[in-house]
């Protein structure tokens, strides 16, 4: 489990990076609940998957001590998976510590089926983030939520790889 | 009449693409997939005025638009015998030998230094009888609506049908990389000439509806990241912010007498339902209260009720709902995904987006009889509207990448592509019949 944990932070920060602007520092970086510390064997784990895979993972070392800004759901989905359990706890951590502190999420949906649906299944994930947070400690009034649908994409394209990287929730920090 | 529409039947069905006058701002590239066309001849125009020519080619604009029908197979200028300009110089038997079934002449004469004078007859070559003649004033920039006006009186004549050649359609484009889209809110013809972006935004415009007199259009934009509904008045440009309230504003429908709006508010909790604005007062009417999706309302024509999704079930479904409230009625049940409703101006049939093995498209049921025909053979074929005929849909398909338009007949027989490029072309809304 630590193992795939790590991974898939690795993978987020990783795609956070190469978005710009989706990440910000985190306050509570010293915490260091995203990530265990040095550990050889998920180490190791990562150089098995070659030098490309290695590399990446030293990247994302340098993005510890920023807050993953965007979640992704599966399929026809808006249910959060466990992966982001520590994440979203951090989040909701910073809003309750910094009153000041505003988010707005942004849902989304893949392109499959009707517009307006489409715009009511990225609500439904924005809410669902939006409840977890509240259960968190945050304050309904630091969160606004709104949904794009399908309407802007993060990745162009017809296909599951396209689709999966759109069915998503940004989270957006406005002060 | 019943005559000629039996001979179409037993005309072989032809293969074509055809680019239709060279301006077009569609690039209107037409692809038969099925449907027989008739044959009809569509004779050059007789031009009697002081200027070398006349100043619009309406013949070529009539023939462009029963070509773009799917219905009619206009001959070739250059294979007519004759190129007669008055009835009594037509000879029949010329057209018998070409196998025409219907001939049209004209005239454009000029009576004034801007103003002419349009005249047009079809005759039905078997029978020797003209089926309709008219005659229209014009101007230099009437000419082309008076063009379409002559169409929709002639295929009127030859299907049975209203002809839409006059009518406008609305839709919304988004060019751009993912990081960087340019979307407008655009109305042109309905053949895609005189194209007007009447709204440019680099957020997301979607879903949006004609008012019943043609004036305006409804809207939702996503500036400054939150959702808003406007209504916009197209002479003017002026518009108005009807629905800005916390959380979602979305699928606005007017209704049949103009003076509201349906539309789906999410409420800071994001429970989606149907809610009824009424323009003059601002009054907002909660329709459903599920937990669930509601969304995508839209009007019964006799104004009597909104048919809406709900995914209530489960996946969604069309369900209708009285406009003083009360409990949905669902309305499909035939498989796992029907969204997005449109009625049919004469009430008989609902468009919708039907899941097909694993594709979205568009199907057509028929309320009596509750027969659901899948009209379009796409993967993500979606936002259906009825022509105000109620004889035709023109929806969003997906082409080389690209989304592009379709029309197809309500029975699902004749079907083109209306290929633009534009970038993506999405979400077309087909207006109400024009007020001559």
């Amino acid at each position: 489990m630590k193992i795939q944990k790590l991974i898939f932070a690795g993978l987020v920060a990783l795609l956070a990076a190469g978005c710009g602007g989706n990440t910000i520092p985190d306050p509570d970086a010293d915490a260091g609940t995203m990530v265990d510390s040095g550990d050889d064997g998920i180490t190791d784990g990562m150089n098995d998957g070659g030098l490309g895979m290695g590399e990446e993972f030293g990247d994302s070392m340098d993005q510890m001590d920023e807050l993953t800004m965007i979640i992704y759901f599966d399929f026809d989905q808006s249910d959060l998976r466990a992966e982001y359990s520590d994440l979203l706890q951090r989040h909701a951590s910073r809003l309750a510590g910094d009153s000041r502190a505003q988010i707005r999420l942004e849902g989304h949906a893949d392109e499959r089926g009707s517009r307006e649906y489409n715009i009511g299944l990225g609500e439904r994930r924005s809410q669902a983030v939006r409840r977890l947070l509240l259960i968190q400690g945050a304050s309904a009034n630091q969160i606004s939520t709104v949904s794009f649908g399908e309407e802007r994409p993060a990745a162009f394209g017809s296909d599951e790889s396209a689709y999966e990287l759109n069915r998503r929730v940004e989270i957006k920090y406005t002060n | 009449m019943k005559d000629l529409l039996v001979r179409w039947l037993i005309v072989p069905a032809l293969l074509l693409a055809y680019a239709a006058a060279a301006n077009a701002q569609y690039d209107v590239i037409i692809t038969d997939f099925a449907g027989k066309r008739a044959p009809v001849a569509i004779v050059p125009f007789g031009w009697e005025g002081q200027d070398a020519a006349e100043p619009f080619d309406v013949d070529d604009v009539i023939s462009a638009d029963l070509y773009r029908s799917g219905r009619f197979a206009p001959t070739p200028e250059d294979g007519m015998l004759q190129k007669p300009t008055a009835s009594v110089d037509i000879d029949f038997d010329d057209w018998l030998i070409l196998k025409v079934d219907a001939v049209v002449i004209g005239k454009v004469i000029q009576t004034g230094d801007n103003a002419y004078s349009v005249q047009f007859q079809a005759f039905d070559v078997h029978t020797r009888e003209q089926l309709v003649g008219y005659r229209m004033p014009a101007s230099r920039g009437t000419m082309r609506r008076v063009a379409h006006r002559a169409a929709d009186m002639i295929y009127e004549k030859l299907t049975g049908i209203p002809g839409v050649f006059g009518t406008k359609v609305a839709y919304v484009t988004a060019k751009g990389t993912e990081t960087d889209r340019t979307y407008t809110l655009v109305v042109s013809d309905a053949d895609g000439e005189n194209q007007f972006t009447i709204m440019e935004s680099s957020d997301p415009i979607m879903s949006p509806a004609w008012s019943p007199d043609s004036r305006e259009l409804a809207y939702v934009s996503f500036e400054n990241n939150v959702s808003t509904v406007f209504v916009q008045t197209l002479r003017s440009g002026n518009r108005i912010k009807v629905s800005s309230r916390p959380g979602i504003n979305g699928a606005p429908s007017f209704s049949p007498d103009g003076r509201k709006l349906v539309l789906t508010l999410g409420g800071i909790d994001g429970n989606l339902d149907i809610n009824v604005l009424d323009l003059a007062t601002r009054q907002v009417t909660r329709l459903t209260t599920n937990r669930s999706i509601d969304t995508e309302g839209t009007w019964s024509p006799d104004g009597r009720s909104i048919y809406f999704t709900s995914d209530r079930s489960g996946g969604p479904q069309v369900y209708r709902v009285g406009v003083d409230g009360g409990t949905p009625e669902r309305v499909t049940f035939e498989g796992s995904y029907n969204a997005r409703p449109r009625l049919s101006p004469d009430g008989s049939k609902l468009a919708l987006v039907h899941l097909s093995r694993g594709d979205y498209r568009v199907a057509v049921l028929d309320l009596r009889s509750k027969d659901l025909l899948v009209v379009s053979e796409g993967m993500q074929d979606e936002s259906p509207s009825f022509a105000p005929n109620s004889d035709s849909l023109i929806y969003a398909t997906s082409y080389g990448g690209d989304g592009v338009l379709e029309m197809v007949s309500a029975d699902g027989v004749y079907r083109q592509r209306l290929t633009s490029r534009q970038g993506d072309i999405r979400e077309p809304v087909w207006s109400p019949f024009p007020r001559y």
